[in-house]
């Protein structure tokens, strides 16, 4: 399958790739291209043109700033799940990025590409929910931050305008009383999430004193189930008000329905990974050793 | 509007004007005339057209020719040196490692991926490297097997699973 014909562009710098996506008509950004290529090949998207901005190194970095993780656009998903920063500051973080695809996958394509997507069914927005991250835009009239519950809108939809460029990820690092886990019903041919559940739980003598869940598969973005972490809070962390909170993780949602997951199906999925990510999450931030 | 493209494939550099939308794999088998690099599925899924770009495995179908400009790229066809087989093509001959073959060059470009990084892989983790390579023969235990003889033979005898792609290849 060949794409459309395009014209092809490579800024060397933000500041360059924003005045072309300002000035050229029906221009798209390429960062990894996981998703774009493919879409055009299979001419479901077809640009008049394409900015690649894959040569700009300084949005590939990752460090840490104070107690913040910043993770540059275009991140890939091994330089994630391979980075001991991440290892260490945000585990969670490292443990979606390992679940993305496949190796191959894994090598090119980007966070930023992936939020910037917002498949339905992407991984990475149940954990940026979870971890409260904020992410970066930078456009015609400068940066502005956005905080992750007003990012993701809709299907393929953010908060970014058209002539933004969504540069930075920024993730508060991990403390040392939580526990975190994303768990994810993998869809068996192509990987992505009919389900995936991110979960950061901070335990205070036994009680849940703080819980975060994102959940991306299910509704049209991906979202936090408040009424499950609501439930939870101040009460003691036992499997039986989990299996009771993670009730409530679908409701409220236009549950997604395809070939392979009716709506009702995904909905008990919902439940049945929530409660596992937060059993899982808890038992890893130290419920049960007293 | 056609783009000037340098790159070096198995240690020769090419030169070419290539249309943006070509993707890789089509430069490679159609331009330089390198049919050892399949094309599968076409869609990111199968792994087939698998080839080393920069140290890093890709699907070669999901990359823009333009996309590897200056770039290094290791195909099947760079895999043996001076008429010696590389360990991975070795492992698929003595473990019996194919059957039609139409899997093999995507699936030994992403086993060396995960030998370059992993020198000793368990079978699950080879099993979980070759997630995005799909074969509809062997039922994989003979892939994991040649797999596993390759890491063997690498540590062995102390090589790179990637080999650099230098002037002799």
């Amino acid at each position: 399958m060949i794409p459309a014909a395009f014209e092809y562009h490579r800024p060397s710098s933000v500041k360059d790739a924003l005045k072309m996506l300002t000035d050229l008509p029906d221009a798209k950004l390429l960062a990894g291209g996981h998703s774009l290529l493919p879409l055009m090949k299979l001419r479901l998207a077809s640009p008049a043109h394409l900015i690649d901005l894959g040569r700009i190194e300084a949005l590939r970095q990752i460090r840490a700033d104070g107690s913040v993780l910043v993770i540059g656009a275009l991140a890939t998903h091994w330089m994630i799940e391979s980075s001991e920063a991440v290892k260490r500051y945000s585990p969670l973080l490292a443990e979606t990025a390992r679940k993305v695809g496949d190796v191959q996958v894994r090598n090119a394509g980007t966070i930023g590409g992936s939020a910037a997507h917002a498949d339905p069914a992407a991984d990475y927005p149940a954990a940026l929910l979870a971890l409260e991250a904020q992410l970066v835009a930078e456009g015609p009239n400068g940066r502005r931050v956005v905080g992750v519950d007003d990012f993701f809108k809709g299907v393929f939809s953010t908060a970014l305008d058209p002539q933004e460029i969504l540069t930075e990820v920024r993730v508060p690092f991990q403390d040392a009383r939580t526990g975190t886990a994303y768990l994810k019903f993998a869809h068996p041919a192509s990987g992505f999430a009919v389900v995936g559940v991110a979960a950061a739980l901070a335990l205070n003598g036994g009680s849940a004193a703080r819980v975060r869940i994102g959940i991306t598969g299910v509704g049209p973005a991906a979202y936090r189930p408040k009424a499950v972490e609501q439930f939870l809070v101040g009460k003691p962390f036992e499997a039986g008000s989990v299996a009771q909170a993670a009730n409530l993780a679908a409701d409220g949602v236009d549950v997604n329905e395809d070939l392979f997951a009716s709506s009702e199906y995904r909905a008990h999925l919902a439940r049945v990974f929530t409660k596992r990510a937060l059993m899982l999450a808890g038992e890893r931030g130290g419920a049960g050793s007293g | 509007m056609k783009h000037a493209i340098t790159v070096r494939v198995n240690g020769a550099e090419y030169r070419h004007e290539v249309e943006p939308r070509l993707l890789l794999v089509y430069y490679l088998r159609e331009v330089l005339g390198l049919t050892g690099t399949h094309i599968g599925c076409d869609t990111t899924s199968c792994g087939a057209c698998t080839v080393i770009l920069n140290g890093m495995a890709v699907k070669s179908c999901t990359v823009l020719a333009v996309q590897a400009d200056g770039g290094e790229i290791l195909t099947v066809e760079g895999l043996a040196k001076d008429s010696q087989l590389h360990p991975i093509q070795e492992g698929f001959w003595e473990e019996h490692g194919l059957q039609c073959g139409f899997c093999t060059p995507g699936m030994m470009l992403a086993a060396i991926q995960i030998l370059a990084r992993n020198p000793n892989p368990t079978d699950d983790e080879i099993r979980h490297g070759l997630d995005g390579n799909l074969c509809r023969c062997t039922g994989y235990q003979h892939i994991v097997n040649s797999v596993r003889y390759a890491a063997r033979k690498l540590r062995e005898t102390n090589q790179e699973a990637i080999p650099s792609a230098g002037g002799a290849r």
